[in-house]
């Protein structure tokens, strides 16, 4: 086994990973990088289309450059970056992980750690759909790494279940490469991706979005040979009478993401229902020398949302290696959800740093006022919803010493 | 002697294992790419203690017999088998003097150690136990394995041994002359045959058929599962059934050997000609989660990470379907294989050899003084020690790169497996693990294909699912030529 020893270890090459390990060798302590592919990156490098980059470089790049980007930044900090390289056991109370790489096992002592694991797409399985269980049903994400990095194609007509980004992404993909996607099928009343992406995507291709529907049914054997969809009432339950057949090879799942965290059940708390790593504006976890940043923590729209806070992250790491003192007397507040905030992060706030805040409502509304209580923010919108992440900064100073709990709400504008 | 068995799955296999223990030429034909693919993949994998059948059956005999037999079959084929014991639980007073009579039957059966256990032990045993239950029978002898894995090394040590393996291969037909079975014809081939051995499953009726030899008719019995995230931790730690009823054992709770949590069955019984209806139901689904609940009302049903269905079996006789048959002589049925046919079956293959083959056809026996009862299970390093795996990688760099990250299955895995004989997705999930996890091969299905393609030498398009048909990928993005 070889043991080697770091300032900081980031565990995660993604968009979150790469930030945190630029953000903590900024201050210019040693950094090492663990990444389980082949190259960082993560899901940007199959991320051929534009739209990258727009909020933390000012200018629309693909996925792939914009990994560029931070790649380069990795080599000018001259950060070790060790690739195929999968964590094994975290020993958090022994400040060490063990590394499995074709080179060997690599037992990585570090004094602060950056966990940045990103997330998974939810499977097929864990949707019950009843019927078959053919080829043929890909996660948005496997079927975009087939078209876009290997050059094949799944199949020849697909219906697409889930209006998420990447579902409406694959819609324009598998159309332009010559599939024919016959619709794009969400359960909600309201699209689950960005607005944008719904014009882009679907509307300029002509490809049907059926809202408040579901698939209800798979079947085909050895292949999917045909799925059932249906309208769903408010509660998602399936209308009878209204299932409709579409012939297709193809299903593809874009139903959510859920945050990476397996690793470090028991040890991280994790937020029983959004299931992620609960985190303070600093990125720190429940653990002192522990961060955590990116889709692991909460599921973001945009890359430059994760890039900041792995940015953060990293920073406030390499500020504890620098004095582990810091914590000593740290002070935490918690912040609450509110009326009509569905998902909030972070969890905590730390006076050291700015308070920077994302949010998703839980339905869409009109005419809001979002309120950070106790009287530390007010913001009027003209329109929210869930499918639009809501970012926003508050400077430090503007929460006051005494506020023990501060709250998120959105509420109608009376 | 020519011994020719058709079906590969546990019964087959663990029959064509047991056969090649003595000195016989022996052929295994399987329709699927792979042994244990049928009956044997979705089942409750329970190794039962043996109280559920009346005595005096085959089905009572064999099971504990078999019972007795499966910790030690499982050691020399590398198998898991965790003998967990299980429970019977009674929610009523009614229940509860049912309960006294299994126990009265198990005594008969010669299962050991039955006991009746009261509420307050019982949850302790078992804090997650809807409260409500008034008491259990517990049987310390039952078990939970890995079945399909359990089909697939007995195939692998019986090919080492001597035998033929003939995947993806259906019978068709027979030639017999002289009152005796001299051919088995598949869609590929004519195979020569002393003894025909029927352990095609469902299909095990129209096999008989096929040779002019009586055999009840089978219908499948569906069975559905929800299987729960190994990350919901061990939510119990036996198995958990409810009091029986005469159709069915009940929906159960119980952990699976690596560590999951299954639920399931329900039990609808189906037409004759839907024995490849392994359709999930919103009915079933529903039923198996309502059911699943009352035994153990917190479980997490939202860490769901696959749903299934499986088909036993069923004749209208109420016990397996064992015979040696004279007209023609030298064919073997073993039908009616449903539960407890996966605990039985160690049992069954003594049976076939040193009673039916010796006893009932007068084959004198010669010992195979060179058979090797060993096969070796896929090493799986994250299993064992770090310092262990550190030196494998040494050796071999491939045992360094995980390829499936939720169950840590590494590249050399992945090509062991290819090895011994995976030919397609699910032969290489099924023997590693791998793509059984949570993400259910989102980011691992791609790797597995390149690996799959590269040492099978075929081009990644012709990489399958599991049967013929079931294609992944349908070509080229763009010509190759570009």
């Amino acid at each position: 086994m070889r043991r080697v020893s770091t300032n900081v270890l980031v565990i995660g090459g993604g968009a979150a990973g790469m930030a945190a390990a630029v953000g903590a060798a900024e201050r210019g302590v040693k950094v090492i990088l663990v990444e389980r592919d082949d190259r960082t990156g993560g899901v940007l490098n199959q991320c051929i289309h534009n739209g990258f980059g727009l909020h933390f470089f000012r200018e629309e790049l693909t996925g792939p450059e914009y990994a560029e980007r931070f790649q380069k930044m990795l080599t000018e900090h001259n950060i070790d970056t060790i690739l195929r390289g999968h964590v094994w056991k975290p020993l958090f109370d022994e400040n060490k992980v063990w590394v499995i790489t074709a080179s060997g096992i690599w037992e990585i002592s570090y004094d602060a750690l950056v966990v940045t694991t990103g997330a998974r797409e939810r499977p097929f399985g864990a949707l019950m759909i009843p019927g078959d269980r053919p080829s043929g049903v890909f996660t948005a994400g496997l079927a975009q790494r087939f078209v876009n990095i290997e050059n094949r194609l799944p199949g020849k007509r697909a219906l697409i279940l889930g209006s998420g980004d990447i579902g409406l992404i694959m819609a324009r993909r598998l159309t332009l490469e010559g599939m024919e996607v016959v619709a794009v099928v969400e359960r909600l009343p309201y699209p689950g991706g960005l607005e944008r992406n719904v014009q882009q995507c679907l509307v300029d291709f002509d490809i049907p979005l059926l809202l408040s529907h579901t698939v209800v049914r798979v079947e085909g054997y050895p292949r999917l040979q045909k799925v059932w969809i249906a309208k769903v009432d408010e509660k998602f339950r399936p209308i009878p009478g209204t299932e409709t057949p579409y012939e297709v090879d193809t299903l593809i799942l874009s139903v959510g993401l859920i945050p990476e965290v397996e690793l470090f059940e028991g040890s991280l708390d994790i937020h029983p229902k959004s299931r992620g790593i609960k985190v303070a504006n600093t990125g720190r976890t429940n653990r002192n020398n522990v961060f955590a940043a990116g889709n692991n923590v909460v599921i973001y729209d945009l890359v430059d949302y994760v890039s900041r806070e792995g940015f953060m992250a990293g920073k406030h790491a390499a500020m504890f290696v620098e004095n582990p003192d810091i914590t000593k007397e740290l002070k935490r507040v918690p912040i609450k959800t509110g009326e009509n905030v569905a998902v909030l992060s972070p969890y905590w706030f730390e006076p050291v740093e700015d308070l920077r805040l994302y949010l998703r409502v839980s339905k869409p509304m009109e005419d809001v006022i979002l309120r950070v209580k106790p009287s530390i923010y007010e913001k009027r919108y003209e329109r929210v919803a869930p499918n639009e992440m809501i970012s926003l900064t508050i400077k430090a100073d503007r929460v006051s010493e005494e506020t023990d709990r501060i709250e998120v709400e959105v509420v109608t504008n009376v | 002697m020519k011994v020719v068995v058709i079906g590969a799955g546990v019964v087959g296999s663990l029959v064509a294992r047991e056969l090649v223990r003595h000195d016989f030429d022996v052929t295994i034909v399987e329709r699927m790419p792979d042994p244990g693919m049928g009956v044997t993949r979705a089942n409750s994998a329970i190794v039962h203690a043996g109280y559920d059948d009346p005595p005096g059956t085959l089905r009572a005999e064999l099971c504990a017999m078999g019972n007795s037999l499966f910790q030690n079959v499982c050691e020399e084929l590398g198998v898991e088998f965790k003998r967990t014991g299980s429970l019977v639980v009674a929610f009523n007073d009614e229940e509860k003097k049912r309960l006294d009579r299994l126990v009265k039957q198990g005594e008969k059966n010669g299962v050991p150690n039955l006991k009746l256990v009261e509420r307050n032990e019982l949850l302790t045993m078992e804090p997650h136990l809807n409260p409500g239950a008034v008491a259990a029978l517990f049987a310390p002898t039952a078990g939970i394995t890995e079945p399909w894995m359990l089909a697939i090394s007995a195939v692998e040590n019986a090919i080492k041994n001597g035998a033929k393996f003939l995947p993806e291969t259906e019978v068709i037909g027979f030639e017999t002359k002289g009152g005796r079975v001299r051919k088995v014809i598949t869609n590929s081939n004519s195979i020569e045959a002393d003894i025909v051995i029927n352990a095609a499953g469902l299909f095990a009726d129209e096999i008989a058929e096929l040779a002019g030899v009586e055999h009840p008719p089978i219908h499948p019995r569906k069975g559905e599962y929800i299987l729960l995230d190994k990350a919901v931790g061990r939510i119990v730690q036996r198995v958990i059934f409810p009091t029986p009823s005469e159709k069915s054992k009940g929906v159960l709770v119980l952990p699976t050997v690596d560590g999951g949590t299954l639920l399931g069955p329900n039990a609808v019984d189906l037409p004759r000609e839907h024995k490849n209806d392994l359709r999930t139901t919103v009915e079933g689904i529903n039923e198996v989660r309502e059911k699943a609940l009352l035994l153990v009302p917190d479980l997490p049903i939202h860490k769901t990470i696959r749903t299934f269905a499986g088909l036993r079996p069923e004749t209208p006789q109420k016990d397996f379907y064992i015979t040696a048959e004279m007209k023609p002589w030298g064919f073997i049925n073993l039908g009616g294989m449903r539960s407890p046919g996966l605990t039985a079956s160690p049992a069954i293959a003594r049976y076939v050899v040193e009673y039916l083959i010796e006893e009932k056809f007068g084959i004198k026996l010669q010992k195979n003084e060179k058979f090797d009862p060993v096969n070796n299970r896929i090493n799986h390093p994250t299993a064992g020690s770090v310092e262990k795996w550190d030196r494998l990688i040494d050796e071999d760099p491939s045992w360094g790169r995980i390829v499936c990250a939720c169950n840590e299955v590494t590249e050399a895995e992945i090509r062991e497996a290819i090895k011994k004989g995976a030919r397609t997705l699910d032969g290489v999930k099924f023997r590693t693990r791998a793509m059984f996890g949570r993400c259910q091969g989102g980011f691992c299905t791609f790797r597995i294909m390149k690996i799959l393609s590269e040492q099978l030498g075929v081009p990644i398009e012709e990489v399958k699912k599991s049967v013929d048909g079931s294609w992944v990928l349908d070509g080229h993005v763009r010509s190759d030529n570009t």
